[in-house]
């Protein structure tokens, strides 16, 4: 690691932390709806929104109601998304004139915003109008967002409260998720993004003279088009809400969409932010603050050494360049390193660690491609997202994934000091254990399978950019990403075609949607249990020891699942680079 | 208990070794290993690899060399067989253990009286006794039925004393010598089938039916057919059934990908079948899945090992998670009877005066009390005990109307009992009786002691204090319970005052005074609402109700029937502290169990550097450098990776069947303590010795 990159690394974790513990506490208070000042704000547009839409805010819904909520209103989202897609060419604010969209691509587009995902198997400036990108994909990115902390707080409900059916109301966890964190949040997120030149207009498209023609295939092309668009309100809430769909094909690598150094900390914040400030709002929901810092102190004693493992590969080069002579080496002038798909302005530091952020929250945006990675500083990313999206993941589902990872950890040691585990006052039984195990078990087998098939089918092989072991990753990572709603892609390989947009849209949903079902009924079946008063016989759960078995169950479950693929991808191009 | 009449058995007694192994092998039906998910896609694993062997060896042209295949698939085998042979050793010496319990229950001849005939009016007389009864097998005996056994006869069935006192012989199952009295009515009347009638009569109302006593059933706990699964056992079948699943994705893809790989890269062969098998078979918690039945099962034995007959698996599990005990304080806590403690002498009166003056109104006095007083008036001050005849006493018993006791000797009139009724005796005499020794009344009094005043005629001499004496080393006991959080309750018939002095000096953490059988009910219900788990013993009639709603339930084995049926335990040597025992017994079943797991998923990490390198070093040379410990070649890799599996179930069978060692403390302690052994351990532990499996099979000539 350069000092730069150590520096950034510091400040960010330290920005992240002094950022999230009020947030974190503000949104405990808007949960509880004890958020006096916003309220008095807020408060009526959240009633008139209530009574607009006829709901009650005191309702108490079973788990199997809260979920056919949140399954419902996220099926309309996806319809809405598809018709805006299917149908854009003859909708208005399309200044571009942009055909309407492929099914395959519009079904893959709206599961995937619907989901968090935000994968995206199309270029965005080349495809999507203005008006699907601001009332398709960027609402989506507010309520899917939403949906995920509002499934996180009926889940931690589970263990607030006792031998009751109520989970709260879903539509009131969505309103105030979306009212009183989100909406604000991005609005001033996006301001301050259009201080360092991130654009935000309602033109199609300026032309730029260019001062050195290109001439190709015997035309001189003197101007180019620079695709302009409502670009910074998007990207406020695709990276607080761990979304990740760029306005521009190649996302913050766009200088439209990131265009400073200072552009690029505020993204890289906004992506870790809402997940890490959830951790304290655990804490002070369940009534005891270290439980939240021992949850965050797990995601951090994982994130960490992978930032710095990914900032060192990138940093160390790559080992045929150094052998042609190439200088990789760090100076003044230049960041040093394997700067290969990186933007010189923001460098290894700046590139390695918005890699490790994105892929360790379910965010899935870039600025810089994956792809181009050294085999090792890319199975950090990957590794990230193959332990479930639970290193921060997605804005709420990443803290209730890895509540269940406590609930397995719980299990095991709860047996190992001789009593019926539990967890926060609550005894994990087989039912629970069946559910957690369907929420670790899917993503993961939709992962493998996917791959699998990819790999046997004519379609999956034929889309790979690259032969080898490169082109098994680039597989191994689209399905890794779409089953754990990442987004993110290796790139490389050309995931438009009918195979992958269903194949991966199908991972999508299952990634999903089989987590949130299996962990409101974990919830809905806490609720029901009593109170286990803790003694010293009781396990705590606040402790570093727990904060080690917490670890270690995240990366014993992910390494046993992943490590035979893995050797035959990044592992194996990594010892062939070496060989070479 | 006087002497111990089950000796810890062997852990691998040949008779049982022998049927263990026929066991193992009639286990290997599919129908019963599909009870175990993980054993059974073990099983699958070795049939397939079976038909693999005999594809190759047909074609000529196999997945693999046909005796490598041929190697895998025999380990395969084995390891399923060490699973079975697991399970059939825990419940071979279940019913060993059993066995000997049994033994005492072997048919007798049984004298039964005819249906409508008045038993009183029959049995009574010896003479006219034949005529009432018919001689029938024991086992043929029902529910209901009512028997006669006399003096040198053995009790035919369990049941309740309807009527008759006598002396029983229960040492074949308690193993304490002395005989103890069964009569009717009270809580002494229950009496086991195989005890002996030492002398006198019994007229017995038979309670079970052949095959459904405590015994039976819970030996139907231990056999494999009808044993349910415990809750916890439950949920860890699911998470291995889980991990199973897992790493039959992970295995089975990689026969995709490896195709990919060939393809790709041009050259080598797609991962063998075999390979894959063998694989798989590593990576599942094949240790814990073929010793998880062992483990509950051995937890059984060691209740009976304990002499606790437990009725339901639920029961012994529970037991690990109890936090509040439930402890009688007679018994239990304290030593049966008060005892004297102290000679608190009234102001002017030598110690030595009140001591032989208390000693001698004891003399003739047989209760406890009257001996404890005898007993320390020699300790303290040397007066042996005399005899009263020579000195011309005579003995004045203890009445209800008077409450005191004494004797007259030699013109004086010696009197100890209650504070009041010395008082009246002391002012019929024309004393007074002093307020200084009222007051030393209320002191004792105050400590939880019993004062007992002894007056000579019109002289108030002074106070001897009766004291509940707590039994040795329980304190400690209950510091050490503390530390792993479970909360101690004192139960007494006390008054608050004396309840409370007695709960200190033993150190319970709380009591419940003056305690009704609703008042204990009550206090079980309201912990039980606070989240708690409840144990506690009992054994009259009227404890029934708190038994049947406590979580664990210890029924003393010389209570009524109505306790033992509202328990969901019965301690044959009706020991109360045997609780304690039990607790121990639940918490090491849990831990064992969470132990082994851990230990059999932490060995995965090696057994993928062994295999991982070894299936694709042929596409990939390259992978030849993730084989850290230098195993010589692919086929002893997988081979050494498989009989490691293997074996490892057979060097933990010991382990399964005794448990892993208990410690009491806080649960911090232990995990970190189980952790290190049996997580790290399993990581580390697996490395050596594949790397020494892989030098014998090198030594043996395998390539």
């Amino acid at each position: 690691m350069t000092a730069d990159a150590t520096t950034l690394l510091l400040l960010y974790l330290l920005a992240l932390l002094a950022l999230a513990a009020p947030l974190g506490a503000y949104l405990a208070r808007v949960y509880r709806g004890e958020a006096r000042v916003a309220q008095r704000v807020l408060g009526p547009v959240e009633r008139l929104l209530y009574r607009l839409s006829g709901v009650r805010a005191d309702e108490e819904m079973s788990w199997k109601k809260y979920a056919g909520c949140v399954l419902l209103f996220n099926l309309l989202g996806a319809l809405l998304v598809y018709a805006l897609q299917r149908l854009q060419a003859a909708l208005p604010l399309n200044p571009a004139g942009l055909a309407s969209v492929s099914p395959e691509v519009s079904f893959n587009t709206a599961v995937s915003f619907a989901t968090n995902t935000n994968w995206q198997s199309y270029g965005g400036e080349t495809t999507m109008s203005h008006l699907t990108q601001m009332l398709g994909l960027t609402v989506q990115n507010f309520v899917s967002a939403a949906t995920g902390m509002a499934v996180l707080v009926a889940f931690v409900r589970g263990f607030t409260r006792r031998t009751t059916d109520g989970l709260g109301s879903f539509w009131v966890d969505l309103t105030r998720s979306t009212l009183y964190v989100l909406v604000p949040l991005s609005l001033v997120l996006a301001l301050a993004l259009v201080s360092q030149g991130v654009v935000q207009t309602f033109h199609g498209a300026t032309a730029a003279h260019l001062v050195d023609p290109v001439t190709r295939a015997h035309h001189t092309f003197g101007e180019q088009a620079l695709a302009l668009g409502p670009v910074a309100s998007q990207i406020a809430i695709k990276q607080l809400g761990t979304n990740g769909g760029g306005f521009f094909n190649v996302n913050a690598a766009h200088p439209f969409e990131n265009p400073t150094a200072l552009s690029n900390f505020l993204e890289l914040l906004a992506i870790l932010l809402i997940p890490a400030a959830l951790c304290f709002t655990f804490g002070a929901l369940v009534n005891d603050r270290r439980q939240g810092w021992a949850v965050l102190a797990a995601m951090l004693v994982i994130f960490i050494p992978l930032a710095v493992a990914t900032t060192t590969f990138e940093q160390a080069g790559n080992p045929l360049l150094t052998g042609a002579g190439v200088d990789q080496v760090a100076s003044a002038l230049s960041s040093g390193g394997n700067l290969e798909g990186k933007e010189v302005r923001f460098g290894i530091a700046g590139s390695a660690l918005w890699a490790t952020a994105t892929t360790a929250a379910s965010n899935g945006s870039v600025n810089a491609m994956h792809d181009s990675f050294t085999p090792l500083g890319g199975l950090a990313p990957l590794a990230l997202i193959q332990v479930g999206e639970v290193i921060f993941g997605g804005v709420g589902s990443g803290l209730y994934g890895m509540l269940v990872y406590a609930i397995l950890a719980v299990f095991l040691a709860g047996l190992m000091v001789g009593r019926t585990p539990e967890y926060l006052g609550k005894k994990i039984e087989a039912y629970e254990m069946k559910m957690a195990s369907l929420i670790i078990l899917l993503p993961a087998a939709a992962t493998l399978l996917g791959a699998a098939i990819a790999c046997a089918v004519p379609q999956g092989v034929a889309s790979l950019g690259n032969p080898g072991a490169h082109g098994f990753s680039e597989v191994l990572y689209a399905f890794s990403s779409g089953a754990n709603n990442n987004g993110s892609a290796f790139a490389g390989l050309d995931v438009s075609g009918v195979f992958y947009t269903t194949a991966i849209g199908l991972c999508m949903l299952i990634g999903r949607y089989w987590v949130i079902v299996p962990a409101l009924a974990i919830a809905g079946a806490l609720a029901k249990k009593k109170l286990v008063p803790v003694g010293p016989g009781t396990l705590p759960t606040n402790t570093p020891l727990f904060v080690g078995l917490l670890v270690a169950t995240v990366l014993v479950v992910g390494a046993l699942t992943f490590i035979p693929a893995l050797a035959l991808g990044p592992i194996v191009e990594h010892l062939q680079l070496g060989a070479r | 208990m006087s002497h111990d009449p089950h000796p810890p058995r062997p852990l691998f007694e040949r008779a049982i070794v022998r049927t263990a192994i026929f066991e193992a092998l009639a286990k290997l039906d599919p129908r019963r290993m599909i009870r175990n998910p993980v054993m059974f896609a073990v099983e699958v694993g070795s049939a397939f690899t079976t038909v693999l062997f005999v594809h190759a060896v047909l074609t000529g042209h196999g997945d693999a060399p046909p005796a490598f295949i041929l190697a895998v698939a025999l380990w395969l085998w084995f390891t399923v067989l060490f699973a079975n042979f697991a399970e059939a050793m825990a419940e071979g010496r279940g019913k060993a253990q059993a066995d000997t319990l049994r033994k005492a229950r072997q048919d007798v001849l049984a004298r039964r009286l005819r249906r409508g005939v008045e038993a009183t009016a029959h049995l009574a007389d010896p003479a006219r006794r034949s005529e009432a009864l018919d001689e029938v097998v024991s086992s043929s005996l029902r529910v209901d039925d009512v028997v006669f056994v006399a003096a040198g006869e053995p009790i035919p069935a369990d049941g309740e004393v309807i009527e008759g006192v006598a002396s029983v012989d229960e040492s074949a199952i308690t193993g304490e010598s002395a005989p103890v009295i069964r009569e009717s009515g009270g809580d002494r009347s229950a009496v086991t089938g195989g005890t002996r009638v030492l002398s006198d009569w019994l007229i017995v109302r038979v309670s079970t039916n052949p095959g459904e006593t405590f015994l039976d059933r819970m030996i139907a706990m231990v056999e494999g057919a009808k044993r349910k699964k415990t809750p916890n056992e439950l949920a860890l079948d699911i998470l291995l059934a889980a991990l199973t699943i897992i790493f039959l994705l992970a295995t089975v893809t990689l026969l995709p990908f490896s195709r990919y790989a060939v393809t790709s890269s041009g050259h080598g062969a797609p991962v063998p079948l075999t390979i894959l098998v063998a694989l798989l078979v590593c990576l599942i918690p094949t240790t814990i899945g073929g010793l998880l039945s062992a483990i509950g099962i051995a937890g059984m034995d060691r209740m009976i090992q304990a002499n606790v007959i437990a009725t339901s698996g639920r029961a012994v599990e529970a037991a690990g998670d109890v936090d509040v005990l439930l402890l009688d304080k007679t018994g239990t806590i304290t030593l049966g009877n008060r005892q004297a403690t102290e000679f608190l002498p009234a102001p002017g009166v030598d110690e030595r005066e009140l001591a032989d003056a208390a000693q001698l109104s004891s003399l003739a006095d047989e209760t406890p009390e009257g001996r404890s007083i005898v007993v320390l008036a020699k300790e303290r001050h040397g007066l042996r005990g005399r005899e009263l005849e020579p000195l011309g006493a005579t003995f004045v018993p203890f009445t209800a109307q008077t409450r005191m006791s004494g004797v007259d000797v030699e013109g004086r009139q010696i009197r100890k009992g209650a504070t009041d009724a010395i008082a009246r005796f002391v002012e019929a005499h024309g004393g007074v009786f002093p307020a200084k020794v009222r007051g030393m009344v209320e002191d004792v009094a105050k400590l939880g002691a019993t004062p007992l005043v002894v007056a000579d005629g019109a002289h108030v001499l002074g106070v001897v204090q009766l004291k509940d004496i707590v039994k040795g080393g329980i304190r400690e006991r209950f510091v050490e319970l503390r530390r792993i959080g479970i909360t101690t309750v004192m139960i007494t018939g006390d008054n608050p005052l004396t309840a409370a002095a007695i709960a200190a000096e033993a150190g319970v953490d709380s009591f419940l005074a003056e305690a009704t059988p609703e008042a204990k009910l009550a206090m079980i219900r309201e912990y039980q609402q606070g989240g708690h788990l409840v144990a506690m013993t009992g054994d009259g009639t009227n404890d029934a109700p708190a038994l049947a709603q406590a979580d664990v339930a210890v029924a003393m084995n010389s209570g009524t029937q109505a306790a033992k049926e509202a328990g969901n335990m019965v301690d044959l040597d009706s020991n109360p502290t045997k609780l304690l025992s039990i607790v121990e017994i639940g918490k090491q079943m849990l831990m064992t169990r969470g132990a082994l797991t851990t230990f059999s998923v932490a060995n995965d990490l090696a057994k993928y550097f062994a295999i991982i390198p070894a299936s694709f070093v042929g596409v990939y040379p390259a992978l030849g450098a993730l084989n850290v410990m230098g195993l010589r070649s692919p086929t002893t890799a997988v081979l050494s990776a498989v009989i490691f599996n293997a074996l490892i179930i057979v060097a933990l069978i010991p382990l399964a069947l005794r448990g892993i060692r208990y410690r009491p403390a806080p649960a911090p302690a232990l995990l970190r303590r189980n952790l290190l052994v049996f997580g790290l351990g399993g990581v580390v532990l697996p490395f050596p010795c594949i790397k020494l499996l892989d030098l014998a099979l090198t030594a043996l000539g395998v390539s």
